[in-house]
Formats: C-alpha cells, sequence, structure tokens
C-alpha cells in the first residue's frame, strides 16, 4: 500500500459518486488515471482493505427492526452454539466477548419485527442458554470511517 | 416485508448488497443483470438516498487490514439527560456506533457505544475520555475475542 492507496480508501468511506463513471470522477480528484484507480481498487477489495462499495441503508425505512442479544454460553459449547446462530442470515454481527457477567456470546438481528420474535425463540430453543433481548430504541451514530490519512 | 417499497427498488438494493462491480461503468453493468438502463439505476439510487432509505452510498472499510483489531462494545448506565449524552458519545470519532437499547431487570446498561482501535489499552483509554466528557461513570467495556460473523444485514 502506498499513500495514494491511502487516499483513496479515505475518499471511498467518505463517498462514492452516483454517477455514470464514477471511478473518473474520484480519479481527476485523486490526480490519478481512471483505468489505474480501478486497478488499485479491485487490488485493495481482494486484500481485504476495501469490503463493499455500495448504498449504507436505513433498515428502519425497509420496515426491519434491530435488536442485539446476549448469551450466557459455556466456553465449550461456544463454536457449537455461534454456528446455530449463524444459520439465520438476518444475524448480522456475532461475537464472543467474555466478561465477569456471564453473557458472552453477542449477536444482532435485523429483520421485519415478527421474524426476530421467531429466530428468537428457535435459538433460545435449540441452544439453552440464558438469553438478554435489548431491542434498538435509538441510533445516535451508524456508519464506520475510519481514521485513514 | 418491505410492502410500501417498489419491487424493482427492492430488486436493486437485493443487487447491490455485495456491492458493485469494479469497472469503469458499475451501474450500466449492474442495470444490465436486472433489466434496467444505466439512467434509470442512477436515478433511482439517487431518489432512494433522497428519501433516506440509502443514508451513504460508500465503501466499507476492512478495518483489520488497516491494523485496526481492537474493537470493545462500551456499555454505559445513563441516568436521564440521554439525548445530550447519547450525541456527546456519538461525536467521538473513535465511536462507530452509539445506540439506545432497551433495559431488562438484569441488564441495567442502555447506551452502547462500539469503539474500534489498535489496541486493548486504547479502547480502555478512549472509554475513561467518553466517561470523563458525559459524567457516566457506570459501564462495561467488553472486547471481542472471536468474531463469529461480520456481513451487512441482509434485506
Amino acid at each position: 500500500m502506498d499513500e495514494i492507496d491511502l487516499r483513496i480508501l479515505a475518499a471511498l468511506q467518505e463517498s462514492f459518486p452516483v454517477v455514470e463513471r464514477p471511478f473518473m470522477e474520484l480519479a481527476e480528484g485523486l490526480g490519478i488515471e481512471e483505468d489505474d484507480l480501478i486497478r488499485r481498487v479491485s487490488r485493495l477489495k481482494e486484500l481485504g482493505l476495501i469490503r463493499r462499495i455500495g448504498p449504507i441503508l436505513d433498515l428502519r425505512r425497509l420496515g426491519m427492526s434491530g435488536v442485539l442479544v446476549a448469551m450466557k454460553v459455556s466456553p465449550e459449547d461456544a463454536d457449537r452454539v455461534s454456528s446455530v446462530v449463524n444459520e439465520y442470515d438476518e444475524v448480522s454481527h456475532n461475537y464472543l466477548r467474555p466478561n465477569d457477567s456471564g453473557y458472552n456470546l453477542w449477536f444482532t438481528i435485523s429483520a421485519p419485527a415478527e421474524r426476530v420474535d421467531e429466530i428468537i425463540s428457535e435459538v433460545k430453543r435449540r441452544s439453552r442458554c440464558e438469553m438478554l433481548v435489548l431491542p434498538t430504541i435509538r441510533i445516535f451514530k451508524i456508519g464506520v470511517k475510519f481514521d485513514i490519512i | 416485508m418491505c410492502q410500501e417499497m417498489d419491487p424493482t427498488d427492492l430488486a436493486l438494493l437485493r443487487a447491490l448488497q455485495d456491492g458493485i462491480p469494479i469497472g469503469p461503468r458499475p451501474f450500466r453493468e449492474l442495470g444490465e443483470r436486472l433489466g434496467l438502463d444505466e439512467g434509470a439505476v442512477i436515478s433511482r439510487l439517487r431518489a432512494l438516498r433522497e428519501s433516506g432509505v440509502v443514508r451513504r452510498f460508500a465503501a466499507t472499510i476492512g478495518h483489520r487490514a488497516l491494523g485496526i483489531v481492537a474493537n470493545a462494545m462500551i456499555v454505559w448506565k445513563v441516568e436521564g439527560e440521554i439525548e445530550r449524552i447519547g450525541g456527546i458519545m456519538a461525536s467521538f470519532e473513535e465511536v462507530t456506533h452509539c445506540y439506545q437499547r432497551a433495559t431488562c431487570d438484569e441488564w441495567p446498561y442502555n447506551l452502547y457505544t462500539v469503539v474500534h482501535s489498535r489496541s486493548r489499552e486504547e479502547c480502555e483509554e478512549i472509554a475513561s475520555r467518553i466517561s470523563e466528557a458525559t459524567g457516566v461513570k457506570e459501564y462495561r467495556i467488553l472486547f471481542s475475542e472471536r468474531e463469529y460473523k461480520k456481513t451487512s444485514a441482509r434485506i
């Protein structure tokens, strides 16, 4: 990665133009050629530095509700329970976060409200673990941007 | 779900879940898959952005590859003034997500911030700065030890 790559990442996480030739527009701002930019972006994507370029949605505007779920899982059972949880496409994030409260598996579900309830009761039944269900009330901030340069 | 949503808009957003194709005319390429012309793809996406369904159109960065490997969820017990305090927490650059959530008997924490950083120590330092700025003293830092799943929510 060179300095141009870092400038590309910083520009892309800020905004991607929705125009016919977006890479040409971005390349002009960066002072490089369009085909050079496309080559670099493809490589940054292969390296995992860019996960995706696309719309970041307001899921609630799409009729979806979001909950955070915490479960008490014994360490030797964590892999099994997390694979049960991961079976659901509606689960977007799932992390092991050990701490003294005992609630160590934390995951998010985004789906229409009835589907969220259905997933919660299925996971509860299949995992037999204690569970906290923490629905979203308000979003103060979302949209991950990092300090790149 | 999405009863009120235009089916073509929904198909377009679904086609974009894994992002645009990387090439000189990404919206034309996308349109070809959906039977839409380039102009229609662009105007629909702009309208979705104006209506707020699309918050932003941008790249999601793989922070692990950037060396930002520590990820902590800090849970806060805020009494009163949650709107003001949530605003202060959200204003921290290191805070990538800030949510208010319902509580339950066993779990009194109502504000959640996610912090990404280069080390655990740095996350702890950020938590104490947030605590000082807001006056909220009761909190827990939950570091992630394993990432079992991380995707964009599917629609």
